[in-house]
């Protein structure tokens, strides 16, 4: 099942820095899809149009067709200025390269939302809270101090936590831009194992912060070049054998 | 990455495998030569030589493996190149146990007359060799066009060791005695060896189409031909 339908997708900045040329493509439900390519190739862009980050950039032109299709096949116009964004940013879920965590307990960042959204059961925020440390692979190392401030956190774990957060709300898409670019290889290597049991329940789109990791990572994955989605393949696929010569030229160094 | 120094390390591997094939040529056409010259003293420098190849083709495998660890990511073309060299090198080392095999079938007979003139076994390893020399530039040119010319000449090959079959069954039939029979079998192991070394050529083609392609498949099997032929007369 696709979880999320781009088709002809134009998007230009005021200050013409970045821009997505005819974008087509299908992420499906339950994988990994990794985004990736140079700076100002696109992807970030294309992230911020699924949850409706772009409402903040001076965006000039923005046009073509995006859809979040939900679990019974329900469609949302992502593109619907109209859309409530507060309501989608709880079905779609963002981690970005920096953790920002809130000025609260480890235990209070992960409630917030939920709070927010209205849900008072203590024992239902604790099973949220469990939940959500666990799979983002950080219970064991904070379980016995949920109340201390989450700014004490090292930045490995301030990442998880907000991996956590954003599954707290049990998003039906996680975006993640670049989300282990500060941790070390160990972190990195949980983090993405935590992602490979999440996507049994999610769907994944991941910017990843090197090619290894795309490689690592992505079942999808889509090379982005200058505003064009260049080629788009399993990442399987891509990694072995790309079908176009800019995508091969990339991946082996030959330029980027 | 630093796309230079992989550049480099792929470059001085292609070069390595040509030192490792120009190796085992030498090894089977020296070891042919011995083997219709009764030269015992060359048979025994072939047959010791062997560890030399075998040793080449570790340290082209441990380069390889380094390559692979440090120059990451490999991926794509540059992937491909380097399993199929490790897939090459191990062909070329199992070419040279034939070389040697070769070696050790001359150091057997010995100084003993033999049974009938070589003249089809010579001409089984200039040919199985001169494919093998054009696969090698076809692998590290990755020239797919080349690589698909080679596999068909392995019929002439399979044609030489059925007659070969043949001529030496004869030989059997006309002096049972048990020297001839040695002989005769040690001839027949000879050219089997050659036979499989053009078989293993057909393997280095399809690694030059693969790096080339990404397409993995299997270009002739004739294994069995020979086999078959000497069944039907």
């Amino acid at each position: 099942m696709d979880k999320v339908i781009v088709e002809h997708l134009y998007l230009n900045y005021s200050d013409g820095t970045e821009s997505l040329k005819d974008i087509n493509l299908r992420i499906p439900a339950n994988a990994i899809t990794v985004l990736f390519g140079p700076a100002g190739g696109g992807k970030s862009s294309l992230l911020r149009v699924f949850n409706r980050l772009n409402d903040l950039a001076d965006v000039k032109d923005l046009a073509g067709k995006a859809l979040l299709v939900g679990a019974d096949g329900s469609t949302l116009d992502l593109l619907d200025p109209d859309l409530d964004v507060i309501a989608l940013r709880r079905r779609v879920g963002m981690v970005f390269a920096r953790p920002i965590v809130l000025p609260l307990t480890i235990r209070g960042n992960l409630t917030y939302g939920l709070e927010l959204a209205g849900e008072r059961d203590k024992a239902r925020l604790d099973e949220t809270v469990e939940r959500s440390l666990k799979q983002a692979a950080l219970w064991d190392e904070v379980k016995d101090r949920l109340g201390d401030p989450a700014v004490a956190l090292s930045g490995g774990q301030q990442q998880r936590l907000c991996l956590a957060r954003s599954l707290a709300l049990e998003p039906e898409l996680i975006l993640l831009d670049e989300p282990t670019s500060g941790l070390d290889p160990i972190t990195t290597n949980m983090v993405e194992a935590s992602l490979q049991e999440l996507k049994e329940n999610y769907t994944i789109v991941l910017i990843p912060h090197s090619i290894e990791q795309a490689a690592r990572t992505g079942d999808f994955a889509g090379f982005f070049l200058q505003g064009e989605l260049v080629e788009w393949a399993q990442g399987k696929d891509l990694f072995t054998n790309p079908k176009v010569k800019r995508t091969e030229d990339y991946i082996t160094g030959r330029f980027g | 990455m630093a796309r230079q120094t992989l550049d480099r390390k792929i470059q001085h591997l292609r070069d390595e495998i040509l030192v490792l094939d120009s190796m085992v040529e030498e090894a089977v056409l020296r070891a042919v030569q011995a083997l219709k010259d009764h030269d015992v003293a060359t048979a025994e420098q072939i047959y010791s030589g062997d560890a030399r190849v075998n040793a080449k083709r570790f340290e082209l495998e441990n380069e390889v493996i380094i390559t692979i660890a440090t120059q990451q990511p490999i991926m794509a073309s540059d992937l491909r190149l380097l399993a199929s060299i490790l897939e090459v090198a191990g062909e070329l080392e199992r070419m040279g146990d034939y070389a040697k095999g070769i070696a050790r079938i001359c150091l057997l007979i010995g100084v003993e007359r033999h049974v009938k003139p070589l003249i089809d076994i010579p001409r089984m390893a200039e040919l199985a060799v001169s494919m093998l020399h054009r696969a090698v530039e076809a692998f590290v040119a990755a020239d797919p066009a080349a690589a698909r010319l080679i596999p068909p000449e392995d019929d002439q090959i399979d044609r030489l060791y059925n007659d070969i079959y043949h001529e030496l069954v004869q030989v059997m039939l006309k002096d049972p005695t048990a020297q001839t029979i040695d002989q005769a079998n040690f001839f027949m192991w000879a050219a089997h060896n050659l036979e499989r070394l053009a078989d293993r050529v057909t393997n280095i083609c399809e690694r030059a189409i693969y790096i080339a392609t990404a397409e993995l498949k299997e270009l002739s099997v004739s294994d069995d031909e020979s086999m078959h032929r000497k069944y039907s007369g």
